[in-house]
């Protein structure tokens, strides 16, 4: 195979990575901190989306648009914690998938009612709507190199404030005995409140980043929402790291499943967590 | 110490766990730089009367106030932002944090902006965590973990320190310094509440001393009853 197809292949397999991580890295967090499965998380992912192609189309600017939907989805999952799945974290999990699904049915009739069925495109912003030029014949186009550097950029910025802040602190001290840092004089509620709404942030960025690649469509968060799960168990429940490396692994395994075996793609990934469970039942990272 | 209201007052304290009554009516004060020894069998309701001060169990009636303040019904972060440190049972470390992230992820004045107690006081107070500042909670000996669970509660330069079992399952040697240490708590005038098995060096660092039995205070007063009288032990704490 030609150098330069591998290398592209290698882009595209770690960019979708990237943007899995951002996904995954809340769905990872508000499962292991407040032990709660969020299957309404991919809805956020298609929020954003909707958001940036809606929002774009009304200001004219997709970088504003993507600026705005942040604070947007960041409310919308302030509010879903506040008013829902707060009374749900004594509670079994059943009860919260329960929940949880009827959010993601809530989501898509409102997406279906506000926006119609249809498959809609948006434009990548003229700045960044060019190619390299790699070779005679390959070129790659810019926008996704911009979507991996965004997407690492928050990555770094992810595990500075995890690993060096204060906030941080009380997250995986959380993750580890939530009632220990409430008896410590911190108050969960508020904090779980806002590690809810920053993965829901995320998510949205996400969709909304990744709208001019993959273009907006109804239920487009259910299979997000899938790989994602699949990431977060293979990182390991609860794993900022492990979420970051499975993601990739992920992200790699799919792109060069449909690449070499395209009529097995959809089995690669979970070939691959298959393979990692048995090795590390746990995941990676737990 | 008379005069002055006591720091944490609670009465008429019922709590259940499901259908079991464990607190039965209790009535519980801690005075300003007050140490109170709260003595009892095991399963005579320390703990959960301790929780249920601190609203990590609510009970089912009865009003707790801390600093003259009702807190029943509040949050357990909002009763303890009132000048309370927990030091529980089972110490309650994090095992995915470092010695270091313990003492700094709490750090912070207590009430009137009092800090009497920082970092590197703490470090001084117990310099075998000053040794072990990356080591992860998980990889600390029980020793180190209780060295640590106090000094994280210090951080906190709190009014009321609570110590549930602070020595239990400890080596002499490591118990005799944790037992220096809160001697010396003691005398910066920080009240205490001490829930301990070693009834002898409690009889002699407490100010006042609470048996429990069966969810009821069956003693509330000075240690000199106590010592005069070795049969109320006997007959209540086995001893």
């Amino acid at each position: 195979m030609d150098l330069w197809i591998l290398l592209i292949q290698v882009l595209n397999g770690v960019q979708y990575g990237l943007l899995l991580f951002l996904v995954a890295s809340g769905l990872t967090l508000i499962f292991g901190i407040m032990g709660i499965i969020n299957l309404a998380h991919g809805s956020f992912y298609m929020l954003g989306a909707y958001l940036a192609y809606w929002l774009a189309a009304s200001t004219g600017s997709l970088t504003l648009s993507v600026l705005l939907s942040l604070p947007i989805a960041a409310a919308v999952g302030y509010v879903i914690e506040a008013l829902l799945v707060r009374t749900l974290y004594r509670r079994d999990h059943l009860d919260q998938v329960l929940l949880t699904y009827g959010l993601i049915l809530i989501f898509n009739e409102a997406q279906r009612m506000l926006w119609g069925n249809d498959v809609h495109s948006v434009t990548i912003p003229p700045v960044l709507a060019w190619s390299l030029k790699l070779s005679d014949t390959l070129s790659y186009p810019v926008y996704r190199l911009f979507l991996s550097a965004v997407c690492g950029l928050l990555a770094i910025a992810m595990y500075f404030v995890i690993t060096r802040t204060r906030f941080g602190m009380w997250v995986r001290a959380g993750a580890a005995n939530r009632d220990m840092v409430a008896a410590l004089g911190i108050n969960v509620k508020l904090l779980f409140g806002v590690v809810f709404a920053v993965g829901a942030a995320l998510a949205g960025l996400a969709g909304a980043l990744s709208s001019p690649v993959s273009s907006v469509y109804p239920g487009m968060g259910d299979s997000v929402l899938i790989i994602c799960f699949v990431v977060v168990v293979i990182g390991g429940v609860g794993s900022i790291k492990g979420a970051f490396l499975g993601a990739l692994l992920i992200g790699l395994a799919d792109t060069f499943g449909k690449v070499f075996m395209p009529n097995f793609a959809s089995f690669v990934v979970y070939g691959v967590m298959a393979a990692v469970l048995l090795w590390k039942p746990r995941g990676l990272f737990a | 110490m008379g005069e002055l209201p006591p720091f944490l007052e609670a009465h008429g304290i019922h709590t259940y766990y499901g259908s079991s009554h464990v607190l039965h009516g209790i009535d519980f004060r801690v005075g300003q730089g007050e140490t109170v020894a709260l003595m009892g069998r095991n399963g005579m309701g320390k703990s959960t009367l301790i929780k249920s001060l601190l609203g990590i169990v609510a009970p089912r009636q009865g009003q707790v106030s801390v600093d003259g303040q009702a807190v029943s019904g509040a949050d357990t972060h909002a009763i303890i932002r009132r000048g309370i440190a927990y030091v529980p049972e089972g110490r309650g470390i994090f095992h995915n944090l470092s010695v270091r992230e313990h003492l700094l992820m709490v750090r912070r004045s207590g009430a009137g902006k009092r800090r009497e107690w920082n970092y590197e006081r703490v470090l001084d107070t117990f310099p075998r965590l000053a040794e072990r500042l990356e080591t992860m909670g998980n990889h600390l000996s029980g020793g180190e973990q209780q060295m640590l669970s106090i000094g994280r509660a210090l951080m906190t330069n709190p009014l009321l320190l609570i110590l549930d079992e602070a020595t239990e399952g400890l080596a002499p040697l490591i118990r005799r310094e944790i037992w220096r240490v809160i001697r010396a708590i003691k005398d910066t005038g920080i009240a205490t509440v001490i829930v301990d098995k070693n009834v002898r060096v409690l009889l002699d660092l407490a100010d006042r001393h609470v048996i429990l039995v069966k969810g009821e205070v069956v003693y509330d007063g000075g240690p000199g009853p106590l010592r005069d009288d070795p049969d109320i032990l006997k007959r209540h704490i086995g001893l």
